[in-house]
């Protein structure tokens, strides 16, 4: 690890300027993946932001037709409100899936949406709720936000500070844990709405994607076995020594499958 | 007497007072007055000429204090690291051995590889600096697998080692064998591979090094299992220190698993530079430094044949290994997949001759060493698989099979084919035990339960057998070891009749303080509290070989007993002086020494005080003092063994294999403590648990980059992973040890792979599948499905 000055401002225009005035400067949230990167030299910032002291950044709110995540919202908070377990139980599922407990009570839902690891699980509950990312200057929706391999539509000294979830009549997600890391290898979130039903897929690629012709015949038929039958090109998915692409092809359809018995039950 | 606490009981561990409650003392908390500290620079190509090494940036980054390369190692004339093993082929002709520098001289051979050391006033500083370090490497092709190493046009690691072969050793009677090959009514065949295994113990190696002007003395402390070993090895081979200038210690030690049993580059690096830059040096690895550093175990391919009569009975088997030693040869390197392999090919089973060809090779990875079993759950592995093959090509049944070929309760002692007398066993016993414990009879009800939720539900079988107990030094003279494996301890009794035992095993996670202390508060009738066990420090233990190859228990435990035994003979000699009586009339138990046939009695403390304050003591014809010390070189190994079950069920649609029910009856001769044997036994159960399901060490053929570099791509077993186990004891007792002891450290790591895999084959088999590689891997199983076409149906 390498000396950093480290700063805790109260405020998020103050977090903002520090961000952008001091060069090499990260925020820092949870830690979960940011700090292990410091660690191994992979990561050498000049200063550290914590988010931790700006007010009104965790909590969980409702107004009826949305659910607002603060960005410090641990997952742990998530997987255990009664709230979220209430309005969006996919949801609450999802967090309780993330890593570990300690990883749970650390790490938050700003921190892992902002990383946009490729196979991490809230990009999933986020681009397959539909959800809009919240931050300090504007409002962005998930199709737009999301951009590849741990790119997203942040600019520089922008900060998460919420993320809203529209409800959904139903949501699901269902996680294939990769064998070491236990992230996702594949993971499948859906969510059915009024106006039809969103699949997103996250592990399975450099990013996650939705699935058009899942969503098409879920909108049809929200079962099961209207996507038992689907397969998903291998062509832009990973190969890596866990499984090659396609194995994770296959296991979107399984876990599609999976997401809507869940979504369902 | 009270607070004895003997043989058979289950009192907590002594140590895990200071565990559990943080107060361990491990390398990494040990701090030295003036200490700095150092770091590795490493080599990032698996294969590669060292053209140069710049150091001026790092020489003159904040804070250093050296940076010393292979050239300073070079210019001071020092030794390479020693090998403690000679294998020869079948000519008689030794194994090639390439020199193992402490720093890489001229090439590197693996990613990880030892390039330079940077010390400096911080860790930080060390690291900036290692950043900074100049290397000019010319990269060349690198060979990680085997068979790709031995082929033609393949890179040479070494110039003098042709095709990269190390030695092509064999075992056994060839000519036997292949006349009973051409007799056999059957023949079966299987190819495996034995994957490549990181130890992974909790606590990554450390080491600390301080030299003394004042009195030129060095001392070191080090992450090891065989503190002795590694003052011999280093201060006689490499650096040239006399043994009385040398003080080793290994402290707490965080697991070892065989990782910490071999004598490391960086522990004679570090000891050199602390005298160079006269202030002490600490160094502590991180995970992924490990990963790339510490020994790797198993990594095998080898092709089995079994021939059998039409009966099934085994007339020979022949097995034909590819073994990996890595880049350079470790410590025990070439011994582990011949001498401690292919002399346990004949199992459980009367197979009448045997053959083994290995062929040990040079790759561009780690070094390859011994790891938790070392050769014997290889070789168990293949003649296991084999056995389920053989049996499901002829149609027999496999527990049937097995029983026809086991050697019996009454054939022991029994001499196997492969060099190897068996004392004592009862294969059949454990066999019948397990089947009952493992509910086997009920197994087709679960099977059609599993079924019904569309899953395949497996039962695996593993009878097997160990060596352990090394070893005997006469034998393992023949085989190639150039030292003895003996065992050494100290009994010495206070005045006050408490008792310290000094004994050159270590204890890191087995529990030795708490079974030898059983042993002696036993023996010597003292309360369990009252008995303290030390090791790991040459100044304080006389000498020792360490802990490895389920050793300690039955060598340094005999050692033990036998110090214990002269400990009793001086006792009965004072009290005989004391009691004004002959001394073959005392009688020494439940800590009082009485005349035999009287009232007459003293007490051990008594005796103790005596021996320390002789006012009244025979000084004519003995010493004062008690205080015993006993030597122990055992004459056969140990065999302990048994029968393990393990119950798997597949999920088709994704591949996941769970293991559902495991069951391990073994026979490990007499327990001091049954609450330790079963820990070990599940501890053991778990590794072979990860090897055949989760773990695997992955290189990149061409680059030699391991890809499974760190804890998010190797797969470590976790408690989720485990059913609660069934594990139950039915021993036979050692016909050569003190105390009628095998050995249990090993035992459950060497029997399970193959429980699991023949589980997971059999639940498969109705789909044509007859083998399966480990780990067995969702990614795997699936693919394995795909090519047995079988329809699997997403609905
Ligand atoms: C052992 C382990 C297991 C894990 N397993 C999983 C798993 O199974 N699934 C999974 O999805 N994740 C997993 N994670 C990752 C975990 O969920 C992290 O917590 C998460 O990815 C990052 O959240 P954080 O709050 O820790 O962010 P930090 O590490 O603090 O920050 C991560 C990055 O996001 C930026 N950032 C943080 N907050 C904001 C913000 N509000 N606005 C803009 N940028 C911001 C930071 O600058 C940094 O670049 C695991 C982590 C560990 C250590």
């Amino acid at each position: 690890m390498k000396p950093f000055a480290y700063h805790q401002p109260a405020r998020i225009p103050d977090a903002a300027k520090l961000l952008t005035s001091i060069e090499d400067s990260k925020l820092v949230a949870g830690g979960m993946t940011l700090i292990p990167t410091i660690k191994q030299r992979l990561a050498n910032p000049a200063a550290l932001i914590d988010l931790s002291k700006l007010g009104n950044l965790s909590g969980i709110t409702d107004d009826g037709a949305t659910v607002t995540i603060g960005a410090m919202t641990p997952h742990a908070v998530v997987a255990a409100s009664e709230l979220v377990q209430t309005k969006i139980p996919g949801l609450s599922a999802l967090a309780s899936m993330i890593g570990d407990p300690a990883v749970r009570s650390r790490g938050t839902i700003g921190g892992s949406v902002a990383n946009n690891d490729p196979a991490a699980d809230y990009p999933a509950g986020v681009l397959g709720l539909g959800a809009t990312i919240v931050t300090s200057t504007r409002q962005i929706a998930a199709d737009k936000f999301f951009l590849g391999l741990f790119e997203t539509a942040l600019e520089s000294g922008e900060i998460i500070t919420a993320i809203r979830f529209p409800v959904p009549l139903k949501a699901g997600y269902a996680k294939f844990k990769a064998p070491a890391s236990r992230y996702a290898l594949v993971g499948v979130f859906v969510a059915k709405f009024a106006d039809g039903v969103r699949v997103a897929v996250t592990g399975a690629g450099p990013g996650v994607f939705r699935v058009p012709p899942m969503e098409a015949s879920l909108s049809e038929n929200f079962d099961p076995t209207a996507v038992a039958a689907i397969r998903i090109d291998t062509d832009g998915l990973t190969s890596d020594i866990h499984a090659e692409a396609d194995y994770r092809a296959h296991l979107v359809t399984v876990m599609a499958k999976r997401a809507v018995e869940a979504a369902l039950s | 007497m009270s607070n004895v606490i003997g043989i058979g009981a289950s009192p907590k561990r002594k140590e895990d007072q200071r565990f559990l409650t943080g107060r361990g003392n491990y390398v990494s908390d040990i701090k030295r007055p003036g200490m700095t500290a150092g770091v590795f620079v490493r080599s990032p190509h698996g294969h590669a000429v060292l053209r140069g090494i710049d150091k001026s940036a790092a020489l003159a980054s904040p804070g250093v204090i050296a940076v010393l390369t292979g050239d300073d190692v070079k210019a001071d004339g020092l030794g390479s690291l020693p090998c403690g093993w000679g294998i020869s082929d079948a000519k008689g002709v030794p194994m090639k051995e390439p020199p193992f520098p402490m720093l890489a001289q001229g090439k590197v051979r693996f990613v990880g590889d030892m390039v330079a050391f940077v010390v400096a006033e911080t860790p930080e500083q060390a690291d900036v600096a290692a950043e900074l370090l100049a290397v000019d490497y010319e990269v060349l092709p690198s060979v990680v697998g085997v068979l790709e190493a031995v082929r033609p046009g393949a890179p040479q690691l070494f110039d003098d080692v042709p095709n990269n072969i190390c030695c092509d050793w064999e075992l056994g009677d060839k000519a036997a064998v292949e006349s009973a090959f051409k007799k056999a009514a059957h023949v079966a065949k299987l190819s495996l591979v034995n994957n490549r295994l990181i130890g992974n113990p909790m606590e990554p190696r450390a080491a600390i090094a301080e030299y003394e002007p004042g009195t030129d003395r060095f001392t070191l402390w080090t992450t090891s299992q065989f503190p002795h070993v590694v003052r011999f090895l280093m201060g006689a081979l490499v650096l040239n220190i006399p043994q009385h200038k040398l003080r080793v210690v290994a402290p707490d030690v965080g697991g070892g698993f065989g990782v910490k049993q071999f004598h490391y580059g960086e522990e004679a690096v570090i000891t050199w530079a602390a005298r160079r830059v006269k202030r002490p040096i600490k160094w502590v690895a991180s995970r992924s430094e490990g990963y790339v550093s510490d020994r790797h175990g198993r990594d095998h391919v080898t092709e089995a044949e079994l021939a059998l009569d039409e009966t099934g009975k085994f007339l020979a088997f022949r097995v034909n290994t590819l073994a990996n030693m890595g880049g350079y040869l470790s410590t025990f390197g070439p011994n582990i997949p011949t001498n401690l392999y292919a002399p346990l090919l004949g199992g459980v089973y009367t197979t009448p001759a045997i053959y083994c060809n290995v062929k040990v090779v040079f790759t561009n990875t780690v070094p390859v060493d011994a790891y938790r079993g070392a050769g014997r759950p290889e070789a168990t592995f293949v003649l296991e698989r084999m056995v389920d093959v053989a049996a499901s090509e002829m149609g027999i049944d496999r527990v049937e099979i097995r029983r026809r070929n086991m050697i019996p309760k009454e054939a022991y002692p029994y001499q196997t084919p492969v060099l190897v007398q068996y004392d004592s066993g009862d294969p059949m016993g454990c066999l019948d035990g397990a089947l009952v414990a493992a509910d086997v009879k009920n197994f087709g009800i679960r099977k059609a339960a599993s079924a019904s939720k569309g899953k395949f539900r497996g039962l695996g079988y593993s009878t097997y057998v160990e060596a352990c107990g090394l070893a005997p030094s006469r034998f393992a003279g023949r085989l190639g070891a150039r030292g003895g494996l003996y065992e050494s301890a100290t009994v010495r009794v206070h005045p006050t009749g408490q008792v310290t035992v000094m004994i050159g095993t270590h204890n890191h996670g087995q529990g030795h303080e708490t079974t030898f202390a059983q042993i002696v508060s036993e023996k010597l009738g003292v309360a369990f509290e009252n008995v303290d066990i030390v090791f790991g420090d040459t100044d304080r233990v006389q000498f020792g070989m360490g802990t490895y190859g389920s050793r300690s228990l039955v060598v340094g435990g005999a050692a033990l007993s036998k110090a214990t035994d002269k400990v009793i003979a001086k006792g009965k000699k004072i009290a005989a002086h004391l009691l004004e009586a002959a001394e073959v009339d005392i009688q020494f138990e439940a800590g009082k020494f009485a005349v035999a046939g009287t009232d007459r009695v003293k007490s051990f403390e008594e005796i103790a005080g005596a021996a320390y304050v002789p006012h009244n003591y025979p000084l004519e014809v003995l010493e004062p003092g008690l205080e015993e010390q006993a030597y122990y070189d055992p004459v056969n190994f140990t065999y302990p063994g048994g029968c393990h079950i393990a119950e798997v069920e597949v999920d088709p649609e994704t591949g996941t294999v769970t293991l559902v029910n495991y069951t391990a009856v073994d026979d490990v001769g007499t327990v001091i403590n049954p609450m330790i044997v079963e820990g070990q036994l599940h501890g053991g159960i778990v590794q072979g648990v990860g090897q055949a399901l989760f773990e695997n060490a992955v290189y990149d053929e061409g680059s030699g980059q391991l890809l499974s570099g760190s804890l998010m791509d190797y797969c470590m077993p976790r408690a989720d992973h485990m059913p609660m186990m069934n594990v139950a004891t039915h021993s036979t007792l050692c016909t050569h040890t003190p105390m009628g002891v095998k050995g249990c450290g090993e035992v459950g790591t060497i029997g399970s792979p193959a429980a699991v895999i023949n589980a997971v084959v059999d639940a498969l088999s109705h789909l044509g599948v007859t083998h399966v590689d480990m780990p067995a891997t969702p990614n795997r199983i699936w693919r394995l499905l795909q090519n047995a076409s079988l329809p699997v149906a997403a609905e």
